[in-house]
């Protein structure tokens, strides 16, 4: 329709174009006279000399495939949006269907309009582009321990089963043929209906996938049926090609050692395309180890290299199915490793939404073929013997060969499930591009042969595809319990495999676990280490990704819930902003401009206390402790070539961290209603507060209910930076060990600069007791004002989540070749190192951020060591602040007040992180400009 | 059964153990050659060495727990009623004794007793508790040791969080059973015997 359309407007250009000459001449007459020969010599020169500037031009010709293919794309989506707009109907109907009812309908509209049937699904496009992203996203998304867990109930079906379900299906036929029931017009010998018992035998992927995906049966039925599906495909391919050569050349010539060279391709078509996918999995694997500085092209790698191991094993004329199969089976586990977040995110998406597309592309184009009656001869018998053969072989093949499975298996196949995979044979795209690519010439019956595939495809997919559900449901199937992975899950079926591993060692058999734990060592101790980056094998383990996995999806879910715990004592925040809100950012630019010189000025805290002072105290920490931190500006992305992901895992990493140990405490008191126990200095405080905190108490606007408010509230901000301070430790919610810091260590570091400080009004006596450097650590602020946001800036850099270390360590890199000055870091190292106050300096700057005490006679060490200065100022303080806090703004300045001994370390730290930069930048010269512009 | 350093098992023990432990007469042969073999003392019991000595059990990193759970408290010898008590944990359950009579005793490859067989690995000091450092050390058994004590830490804590029902910050048996409820411990704590 829109070709037949599309040359019109050109034809007219150039109609006009022939007509105008005469009228024109007189127009270019003023052109140069040699005009007229250049009409001569060049024609072309003529259309453009003659044509007046063609403002648009019609250019169908130029567009009409991609534009097509585009358009069809479209049409498909929009389907599945369409089909989805209604819950009912896609809950009962799978969406297989109804993409075959459309393609049906449309090819209609397509053949009502043009008179020939156009858009065929076409068995080179089918082969060549839509099977391999379905094959790959099944093969990569593939289950391996599960897979490889049932891998010989999956072989078992699918070479026996399959070569069962070829032959019985081709002879059955034959002896229907040959009893005369079928019309004598299928023109087909015995070779003739082996092959096409051999197309059409195969349990289709794509089908089943569509819809046992939706079905949602235990796991162990689905990949059986599902692994099936994908490895019979050698088994297909090779009877295919073995009985359509047979075919060509005749069955008189065909000599028995055919039969044996058929068997031998066999084992060679589905070795060598395991071995090819091996191949293209070990150097996608190896490739994707040396990637780091490239990450944007990480993703393309994976594509390439599958599809490269497909098209390869095509050439070969091996499975390629199996190819890509094993590919994305074996690279999974090392490209994940290695790859960066954002890259397996890519890579996910895009092999989902490949193979979506795929797959509705591939249903609805077999709706349109179908509508092509000039391919058909119906012929009632065949079909319907071919559908009760199909039906009847399978269930039969099935029962036959579960039962010989269930010798060995620990839990049997039990009678359910027989029937389930009986019923869940179903035949699709690749049994119809395969009759679609007989050659009719010498397979006479081919006519039949197509109009019965498109029949048993149409009815397996549609007829029990919309039935299977129900049986299910009816036979009360084990489903699968869809619930999230758990840590303890994780571990102790860890443990479970150790167990059994030496079970089985002890009582001396070589089984599968046997096996699968040497393979694992081997893995382990030579695949890993070579295949994996070595920052990727240091910490790559199940346990760890789960747990990984387990911290990011609570964090991402809390941030985009809009974390409300923050907004405690009706402070007009907003609150904790999601992940894209405004609100952060606006917060943070007023930080920003307030804060690059001034930094909420708080000096005068212990002197003149006026409200004003207070507030901003108060404003100070909340923003501190709730708060992003500075970033280094927004570098504007313009490179083609790196992502530059450090600002935003950065924040994700403090969003994360404070979320989770906001959360932690909160499930934690909801779920005990034990108050964690504290410190005994931190419990004073709270004691004294808890009267003037009353009413604060009844006015969180916090989304969970909270049983032990009377603490929480006062303390709701030192919680927080207690999680900043833990890297949302989760030990740590029974103890408040995390906010003891290097307050003693400082001194020593403020002394040496204290006379460049201004302490004119820190000074005052009253807040100011052992250490004479107390008061810095109380307004580390006001130390070197231009310094702070340096300062705090790298202190933020260290803060990292100890579970998203691998993604930092992978940005870090890149971040400090690219960005900040490394010496920066590698001064600060060792110097804190020397303080020997944080718990655990280790050999990398990351190191710095992990104020986490997991070992409890440590910190209680750290305990009595700082104790004994923070009491003693908490007991100072206390009055102070008490003495002439106006009752409006009691609650707040108490809260502040409760944190200011934590902060007061924590400023320290930061005081002292920044003594060290600004040291080293004096060092530098050039440096401390740098870190400067930084923020 | 004493120490008896016949080869030979008499029929009525065979009787015995396969009432107790639900093991067929040949798997009880079949696993009967295997402990003399691993027997190397030749005194009708096992010692901790004659486990030890079983290579593959050398590298598996919960082996020395393993191998610990075969021997009940204060000993240092298993003998063969044992040894078979202890297997009989991973036989998988058959389906003729689901629907036993639940009057009966729990047979020893039930569900309880396959975890509970997996909590005591953890439990070294068998106060029916796993502590925060139980759970550590066999985590860090089974990671290696490439990940650091405060991510081991973390994760340690992560768990019995997870699991802690009562707030005492380790993990009862009760609570055990109760986090992998919906894992398939029938399947996953059961290998199959050869006959």
């Amino acid at each position: 329709m829109e070709s037949a359309s599309s040359p019109g407007p050109t034809v007219r250009l150039y109609e006009t174009a022939s007509q105008v000459p005469p009228a024109q001449t007189p127009v270019t007459s003023k052109a140069p006279p040699d005009s007229t020969t250049s009409v001569v010599v060049h024609p072309g020169v003529l259309d453009t000399e003659l044509m007046t500037f063609e403002i648009v031009k019609w250019e169908w010709q130029y567009v009409q495939g991609p534009y097509l293919i585009v358009v069809w794309i479209m049409v498909a989506s929009l389907a599945k949006i369409l089909f989805h707009l209604s819950y009912k109907v896609t809950k009962i109907v799978p969406e297989s269907c109804l993409l075959i009812m459309l393609g049906l309908g449309l090819g209609g509209i397509v053949l009502a309009a043009t008179n020939k049937p156009e858009y065929q699904l076409d068995p080179n496009l089918f082969f060549l582009f839509l099977l391999p992203p379905i094959v790959l996203d099944s093969g990569y998304f593939m289950p391996s321990r599960l897979f490889f867990d049932n891998f010989g109930a999956i072989m078992m079906f699918a070479v026996i089963g399959t070569v069962w379900n070829s032959f019985t299906t081709g002879f059955a036929l034959w002896g229907i043929k040959m009893s005369g029931l079928m019309s004598d017009k299928v023109d087909a010998g015995l070779m003739d209906f082996l092959l096409f018992g051999s197309l059409i035998s195969a349990v289709d992927p794509v089908a089943v996938l569509a819809v046992f995906e939706e079905v949602h049966v235990n796991e162990t039925l689905f990949i059986i049926v599902f692994g099936e599906s994908l490895l019979n495909d050698a088994v297909t391919v090779v009877l295919y090609k073995v009985f359509n050569s047979f075919v060509e050349m005749g069955t008189i010539n065909v000599h028995p050692v055919d039969y044996f060279k058929g068997i031998a391709s066999f084992f060679v078509v589905s070795v060598g395309g395991t071995i090819v996918g091996l191949f293209f999995a070990f150097a996608l694997a190896l490739i994707s180890r040396f990637t780091k500085r490239v990450r944007i092209i990480e993703p393309l790698f994976v594509f390439l290299l599958v599809y490269l191991a497909y098209l390869t094993a095509e050439m070969l004329s091996l499975s390629s199915i199996l190819a890509v199969t094993f590919c994305g089976l074996c690279c999974k586990k090392y490209v994940e490793a290695n790859i960066s977040q954002k890259s397996r995110t890519t890579v996910k998406y895009t092999m989902k939404t490949l193979a979506s597309i795929a797959e509705t592309i591939i249903f609805m184009f077999l709706g349109i073929s179908a509508v092509d009656t000039s391919k058909w001869i119906w012929d009632t018998a065949l079909v319907l013997f071919t559908l009760l053969f199909i039906l009847v072989f399978r269930a039969i093949g099935v029962i036959l060969q579960a039962w010989v499975l269930n010798q060995f298996r620990i839990y049997p196949l039990d009678k359910i499930d027989q029937v389930v995979m009986s019923y869940g044979g179903l035949r699709g795209a690749v049994a119809f591009a395969l009759v679609i690519l007989l050659n009719g010439a010498k397979v006479k019956a081919k006519d039949y042969f197509v109009a019965t595939t498109i029949t048993v495809v149409f009815f397996t997919v549609i007829f029990q595809g919309l039935t299977i559900k129900p049986l299910v449901k009816w036979l009360k199937v084990k489903r699968a319990d869809q619930h999230k992975p758990t840590i303890n899950e994780e571990i102790h079926e860890r443990a479970f495999d150790h167990i059994l591993a030496a079970v089985e060692d002890i009582a001396g058999q070589s089984g599968y676990h046997h096996w699968r734990d040497k393979w694992e060592h081997f893995d382990k101790r030579y695949l890993s280490q070579l295949l994996m980056r070595k920052s990727a094998y240091r910490i790559k383990d199940d346990i760890w990704d789960v747990y990984h996995k387990l911290n990011v999806r609570d964090a991402i879910s809390y941030v985009d819930q809009g974390g409300h715990v923050l907004s405690s004592a009706k402070m007009s925040l907003a609150s904790m902003p999601s992940r894209t809100s405004f609100s952060e950012n606006s917060v943070t630019n007023l930080i920003r401009e307030n804060g690059s010189g001034v930094c909420l000025d708080l000096q005068v805290i212990d002197t003149v206390r006026s409200i004003r002072d207070r507030e901003d105290t108060v404003m100070h920490h909340v923003l501190t402790g709730n708060l992003y931190k500075p970033r280094k500006r927004f570098h504007s992305n313009y490179s083609r070539h790196f992502i530059s992901a450090n600002e935003q895992e950065r924040q994700e990493c403090e969003v994360f961290q404070r979320n989770m140990r906001r959360r932690l405490e909160s499930f934690k008191s909801t779920k005990h209603n034990v108050y964690p126990t504290k410190s005994k200095a931190r419990h004073k405080r709270d004691k004294s507060q808890k009267k003037k905190n009353n009413d604060a108490n009844d006015t969180i606007p916090n989304g969970k209910p909270r049983r032990n408010i009377s603490w929480q509230n006062p303390a709701p901000i030192a919680v927080e930076i207690e999680s900043e301070d833990e890297e949302n430790d989760n030990s740590e919610t029974e103890k408040d060990e995390g906010i003891t810091f290097v307050a003693r260590a400082a001194d020593e570091v403020f002394q040496e600069r204290t006379p460049s400080s201004n302490l004119d009004v820190c000074q005052s006596p009253c807040v100011i007791p052992p250490s004479p450097t107390c008061a810095e650590k109380e307004l580390p602020w006001k130390g070197r004002q231009g310094d702070l946001p340096a300062c705090v800036s790298s202190e933020t850099t260290k803060i990292v989540p100890l579970d998203m270390q691998q993604a930092w360590n992978q940005s870090i890199s890149s971040l400090e070749s690219l960005a900040s000055p490394p010496i920066t870091e590698i001064q600060l190292q060792p110097t804190l190192a020397e303080l020997d106050e944080f718990p655990s300096p280790g050999p990398t700057p990351l190191h710095l951020a992990r104020f986490q005490f997991p070992d409890s006679t440590l910190t209680t060490q750290h305990n009595s060591d700082d104790e004994s200065p923070d009491s003693i100022q908490q007991q100072e303080l206390q009055p102070l602040v008490s003495y002439e806090r106006p009752s409006w703004l009691g609650q707040s300045a108490s809260s502040a007040g409760t944190r200011w001994p934590v902060q007061f370390n924590r400023a320290s730290r930061v005081s002292l992180l920044k003594n060290l930069v600004s040291g080293s930048t004096s060092n530098l010269g050039g440096q401390s400009s740098s870190s400067q512009t930084d923020l | 059964m004493g120490s008896r350093a016949s080869t030979l098992l008499r029929d009525e023990e065979i009787e015995e153990i396969k009432k107790e432990t639900g093991f067929s007469h040949s798997q009880i042969t079949r696993l009967y050659s295997r402990f003399t073999s691993l027997d190397k003392g030749e005194n009708g019991t096992l010692s901790r060495e004659d486990f030890q000595r079983i290579p593959e059990l050398a590298i598996n990193p919960l082996g020395d727990r393993i191998i610990n759970a075969f021997f009940s408290d204060g000993e240092d010898q298993v003998n063969f009623r044992a040894f078979m008590r202890t297997l009989a944990h991973f036989r998988p359950i058959e389906d003729n004794e689901k629907g036993k009579d639940p009057s009966s005793s729990e047979p020893l490859n039930s569900r309880n007793n396959k975890l509970l067989f997996a909590f005591r690995l953890y439990d070294l000091d068998k106060d029916d508790k796993i502590s925060r450092e139980e759970l550590l050390q066999v985590l860090r058994m089974m990671v290696g040791v490439n990940i650091s004590d405060e991510q081991l830490g973390s994760i340690a804590d992560r768990t019995i969080q997870e699991a802690d029902q009562d707030g005492d910050s380790a993990i009862s048996f009760p609570e055990f059973v109760k986090v992998l409820e919906k894992v398939d411990v029938e399947q996953k704590m059961s290998i199959r015997f050869l006959h």
